[in-house]
Formats: structure tokens, C-alpha cells, sequence
């Protein structure tokens, strides 16, 4: 399980690229580093019950990234603060 | 033909025939859905803004289980994702945004505005938010910081905006009505 203050990057993956699937993380935060504000909460993964398929129970984070650095604009301390499930998550 | 071809219309009543046939859905619950979901509107999130801005131990239970804090004033939220309530304070200012499509706490405040779900306000919303802003017409000084919260899973959220200055001693009725949608959404701020 992951702490809030804990540094964590987001999977650089395009699973859209292999075939048909559902995907809660925005294509903006792929490969993005960011920090766990705090854990939200056990889901059911909706990657899986998009296809109707038995969902395992995941961790769901708040995960806050810095705004200028995902766009090179916008000022600073300035903050994007994004639901992310554990399955996307690498500790950075 | 594929099922994306098909008529929308004649696709619903053919899905609606199978969840009754097979005993999933009664006409009594869809009608009290689409009864529940039409009846929600701002003014349900405008209450709940007003009483948290008079009552701190309502403030604090929105702010830690907005979905219960929904329920203690009436509103239904049986089956519906949590409701996460994000506190604007003199620091720190939130703007919410679906950028993967229009997820929105519609319990407490209805159908989405149009242009929530518009791709412009979705794209921008993250790259440009104080751009964005300043066309509502909120500016927002520069020790506030701003948060983006983009909703992409499995809560919907919305702002506690902070109590506008001159409205000391009014009722929470009167504090009710001038909580705007937009307020609670997070592109403009209430104005007395």
C-alpha cells in the first residue's frame, strides 16, 4: 500500500495500442512522477468490469502532479490532482 | 449490423425489455431513478454549502464523508459512487473537470452544464486552468494556489467555496441562494 508524501510515477503504457479496452488514467499522466496525496478507497477494477469480466478489488489513490511541469505553462505550485488505481502506479 | 449502428431509441426499449424480462429492473424502479435523477438540482449543493458555512460540525463531516453529509440533509445517495467534498480555504482554490468524459456529482447538483462535457473546457481546464478562469471572470491571486481535480474514477467531487465576505448574520436560505452551480464546479466564486 502506498503513503501519502510517497513519490510514485505512472506506468508509461498504451494498452489502447493492443486491442479493445477501458482506461481510467488520462492519456497526460502516462510516464508522468507525482505524489500520493491519499488513499480513497478498495474498487472494483472498472478496466475489468468495462468487459464484464470478474473485477479484482484495487487501491485508489489521490495523486497530485505539478501543473506547470505537465504542460510547460501555467504557474507555479499550481496543482493537478487525479484519482489513479494502484494498477498504474510505480513507486518512483 | 453492429450494435453501434443501431438506433439508439429502439436499442434502449430492447435493453429495457430484457432487464424486465429477466426480473433485473421493475418499470416502478426505472421510473423512481428517472424521477430522483430529473428532481436534482444546484440548489441541493447550495444547501449543503450554506449549512457547512453555519454549522462547523456539518462542515466537518462533508468535508470527511460528503455521500453521508448528502444523506443528513435528504438526499438520496444509495448506489451512487462517494462524494468527495474539496474545501476551498484563503490558499487554496479547486476547479474540478472530467477530462476522461463527464463524470459529475449529479445527486447534489444535477445534469452537468453543457459545456462541462465540452472537449474545450476538458482540455483546457488542465493546461490552461488561470487562462480558463480569468474568462469566468474569477482571478485568483497569486498565493492561491490552484487544484486541479480531475475526476476520472470512482468519486465524484465537488468545491466548498469559500463565504463571500458581507454576508455575516444571514440565514442559511439566504446564504443558500447565492451558491451558483458554477461555484461549486469551481469557475466562479459566490458573490453576495
Amino acid at each position: 500500500m502506498l503513503t501519502p508524501g510517497q513519490a510514485v510515477r505512472v506506468k508509461l503504457d498504451w494498452p489502447e495500442t493492443r486491442g479493445p479496452c477501458h482506461i481510467r488514467t488520462p492519456h497526460y499522466l502516462r510516464g508522468q512522477s507525482g505524489v500520493v496525496e491519499r488513499h480513497l478507497g478498495r474498487f472494483p477494477n472498472p478496466e475489468q468490469l468495462a468487459f464484464a469480466r470478474p473485477p479484482q478489488t484495487i487501491d485508489l489513490y489521490h495523486v497530485r502532479f505539478d501543473q506547470p511541469s505537465l504542460w510547460q505553462q501555467g504557474q507555479q505550485g499550481d496543482a493537478v490532482v487525479v484519482e489513479l488505481y494502484e494498477t498504474w502506479l510505480e513507486v518512483a | 449490423m453492429s450494435i453501434l449502428e443501431a438506433d439508439s431509441n429502439r436499442l434502449l426499449q430492447a435493453v429495457l425489455a430484457l432487464l424486465k424480462q429477466k426480473d433485473i429492473l421493475t418499470d416502478q424502479e426505472i421510473a423512481e431513478r428517472i424521477a430522483s435523477t430529473d428532481s436534482a438540482t444546484p440548489a441541493r449543493g447550495a444547501m449543503m454549502v450554506a449549512k457547512a458555512w453555519v454549522d462547523p460540525a456539518y462542515r466537518a463531516l462533508m468535508l470527511r464523508d460528503g455521500a453521508q453529509a448528502a444523506e443528513a440533509v435528504g438526499i438520496p445517495m444509495r448506489g451512487l459512487p462517494p462524494l468527495g467534498v474539496l474545501e476551498n480555504t484563503d490558499t487554496q482554490h479547486h476547479l474540478v473537470v472530467c477530462t476522461l468524459c463527464s463524470c459529475y456529482p449529479r445527486a447534489v447538483l444535477g445534469y452537468p452544464p453543457f459545456w462541462f462535457k465540452s472537449a474545450a473546457y476538458r482540455a483546457r481546464a488542465v493546461r490552461d486552468p488561470r487562462g480558463l478562469l480569468a474568462e469566468w471572470g474569477t482571478a485568483l491571486p497569486d498565493n492561491v494556489q490552484l487544484r486541479v481535480v480531475d475526476s476520472t474514477a470512482d468519486y465524484r467531487w465537488m468545491v466548498l467555496p469559500l463565504r463571500p465576505a458581507g454576508t455575516e448574520g444571514w440565514s442559511e436560505a439566504e446564504l443558500a441562494a447565492i451558491v451558483q452551480e458554477g461555484d461549486m464546479i469551481g469557475v466562479t466564486l459566490p458573490t453576495p
